[in-house]
């Protein structure tokens, strides 16, 4: 076992990633990240490794797109609208099939919005961002310790689909401080014989590219996107499931707002009530096998964000119809309260249709119900 | 002479396969190509090059080029590069732009990475016009010339912007070792092109920081015009705006004398 140690999330993303091999780090500072890049200038070049402030998120992704194109394990962090600006290069390193780790500690939105906790940026983060079919791997830790878990994970899936993965946290998961173990890791990433630089020695070629004018080649190459998709879609998604078995209500949340719903749990499940969660860990591949089965059993879902409602709809696609999706959120930087939340539980449980809770942010649906 | 004694002395760059060249007739591209594919092979680069192909009419340089190639997107192309100088510094790392790419879509990424003093060398090919595009205005267009997007020529008074100088403004920064523009629009000058893109080369090799040579080019097919007449535009319009010689040299500012 590694050391186990105080640190904020932030700077635990960056140690696990500097413990995973990280050899390139590209970024521009944009609260509440700083934490991470400030991490990185003083130990990436300690290491031997490459740090550069860059001079926009825009030219930090297009260098991490250029390391990635040498074969580097290469990262990016920012912040909402700075991840905004990236959206051009993510498209441009999915095109190009190369493997990097970019950092999104979302904040308040839309436009410069704050720098308070959001979760708002879900459909940035899974259903796009940037033009072009695609999809991220997309992580949405909850704990400090995660946040480096699944910051390491990142470089070995980027690597295997040769496709970005994303780390999906928030002001809170980037702030706040916690213990955590970093353990000693191993990196060992694949041969990349498709890297431009360095010597051929008689090699062909290599090419690093997302344009082509010849009729037919990008079509082809959208399906063998789709085909590595469906493999991550096999083999990637991973959620946590606390007390669905004989749920009459199940919790949906992930990252922050899934903690706090553990907390509601604690003290719905104390007073009786038959409350369950489902944590979605991955957020693309999203885990709709998992959601549907409890679907089957349990008839009312609570779905709670900092946001006006996304991942919502991706839960309603996931039962289609078998359960009674409900919603609670907090925009732009409000954090859902547990009591509001044991308000509405106790209000769908009753089924009191009649006089619906007024909490703000509450969406009731009795139709499916 | 009898045919044993005959020896090969000038010819195609062996960089150069046997794909068709995707450029218009009269264009200078070609020309900037074949002057770097010369000094790639007489250095002995091939075997450790990026040739990084920038959006615009050259981006199709990978289909010829017998180089590792990357493609960036559109004016990022010197962010690209010093991702990749950074990580492999021994590799020999070129940066091919035109001038939408660098000098307006690209701005920042150039002025920072010439700022940063990155160790790669970008060849900065202005003819004045869009060309992948179908000859859309550019920062370097000139005044009164016409594009589709200025098709009463571009007038700085109606706020269509002056033609940037690229030359002129890297030239106060630290970072810049090498600055030269030059043009091909006569072989004396394609000879000058190439002694310039050589001394960039050598500010790379000896690890001495960021070159640049901005090349003046032609495009007949946008401008309009006939081949010859596109050269007779390049030396007496673009010229006079773009003044040739060398502006930096070993890091100091100099007057260029032409």
């Amino acid at each position: 076992m590694g050391e186990r140690v105080l640190m904020k999330g932030n700077e635990a993303i960056a140690e696990a990633a500097i413990r995973a091999g990280v050899q390139s780090y590209f970024g521009y500072p944009i609260t509440p990240q700083n934490e991470l890049i400030a991490y990185m200038a003083l130990h990436m070049p300690r290491k031997g490794r490459t740090f550069i402030q860059a001079e926009s998120e825009v030219a930090a992704i297009n260098m991490v797109y250029g390391a990635a194109a040498a074969g580097m394990r290469s990262m990016t962090s920012s912040s909402s609208p700075g991840i905004s600006l990236k959206q051009e290069g993510i498209s441009y390193l999915v095109g190009a099939q190369l493997p990097a780790v970019i950092v999104n500690i979302m904040r308040g939105g839309p436009g410069l919005g704050n720098i308070a906790p959001s979760q708002a940026d879900y459909f940035q983060s899974c259903k796009g961002g940037g033009h072009g079919d695609y999809h991220l791997v997309v992580y949405a830790p909850s704990t400090v310790q995660e946040a480096a878990d699944l910051t390491a994970k990142s470089f070995d899936v980027a690597d295997r689909y040769r496709n970005p993965v994303l780390i999906l946290g928030d002001a809170i998961i980037g702030q706040m401080m916690e213990p955590v173990t970093l353990s000693e890791i191993q990196p060992d990433p694949p041969p990349k014989p498709w890297a431009v630089g360095g010597a051929r020695n008689g090699r062909k070629p290599n090419l690093i590219n997302s344009l082509s004018l010849e009729e037919g080649v990008i079509e082809e190459w959208n399906w063998l996107f789709k085909a590595k998709y469906e493999a991550i879609k096999q083999n990637e998604p991973m959620l946590e499931m606390l007390r669905c078995e004989d749920a009459d209500l199940i919790l949906i949340a992930y990252g922050t707002t899934s903690r706090i719903c553990k907390e509601v749990l604690r003290q719905a499940r104390a007073k009786g009530l038959k409350i369950g969660l489902i944590r979605p860990i991955t957020l693309w591949p999203f885990p709709y096998q998992a959601i549907a089965r409890a679907a089957r059993k349990t008839r009312e879902f609570l779905v709670v964000e900092m946001s006006l409602g996304q991942m919502v709809e991706d839960v309603q696609l996931a039962v289609l119809g078998d359960a009674a999706v409900h919603f609670h959120g907090r925009p732009g930087g409000g954090i859902p309260r547990e009591q509001d939340i044991m308000e509405i539980i106790a209000h769908v449980l009753a089924n009191k249709r009649a006089g619906a809770i007024t909490t703000r942010g509450t969406v009731i649906d009795w139709k499916a119900s | 002479m009898s045919d044993t004694d005959m020896q090969k002395i000038a010819g195609r760059s062996s960089l150069w396969n046997d794909r068709p060249s995707p450029y218009c007739p009269g264009c200078g591209h070609g020309v900037v190509h074949r002057v770097i594919c010369e000094l790639i092979e007489e250095y002995k680069l091939a075997d450790n090059c990026v040739f990084m192909a920038p959006v615009g009419c050259s981006i199709l340089a990978y289909t010829f080029l017998d180089l590792d190639v990357c493609q960036s997107a559109h004016g990022r192309t010197p962010a690209v590069a010093t991702g990749i100088k950074r990580s492999r510094p021994d590799t020999f790392v070129l940066a091919y732009q035109g001038d939408g790419d660098l000098a307006s879509i690209g701005t920042a990424e150039i002025v920072h990475a010439a700022n940063r003093g990155e160790n790669i060398t970008t060849v900065f090919v202005n003819n004045a016009i869009y060309g992948m595009t179908g000859g859309q205005m550019a920062p370097t267009t000139l005044p009164g010339q016409k594009a589709t997007t200025c098709p009463g020529g571009r007038d700085a008074a109606s706020g269509m912007g002056h033609p940037i100088r690229i030359c002129e403004l890297l030239q106060s920064l630290d970072g810049v070792t090498y600055l030269a523009r030059s043009s091909v629009h006569t072989p004396a000058n394609v000879i000058k092109t190439k002694q310039a893109i050589k001394k960039a080369f050598d500010v790379q090799l000896n690890r001495k920081g960021f070159s640049l040579v901005e090349v003046l080019s032609s495009c007949p097919v946008n401008w309009g015009m006939q081949p010859v007449e596109s050269l007779d535009f390049v030396a007496n319009n673009m010229a006079p705006q773009y003044p040739l010689g060398e502006y930096k040299v070993d890091g100091v500012c100099v007057a260029p004398k032409a």
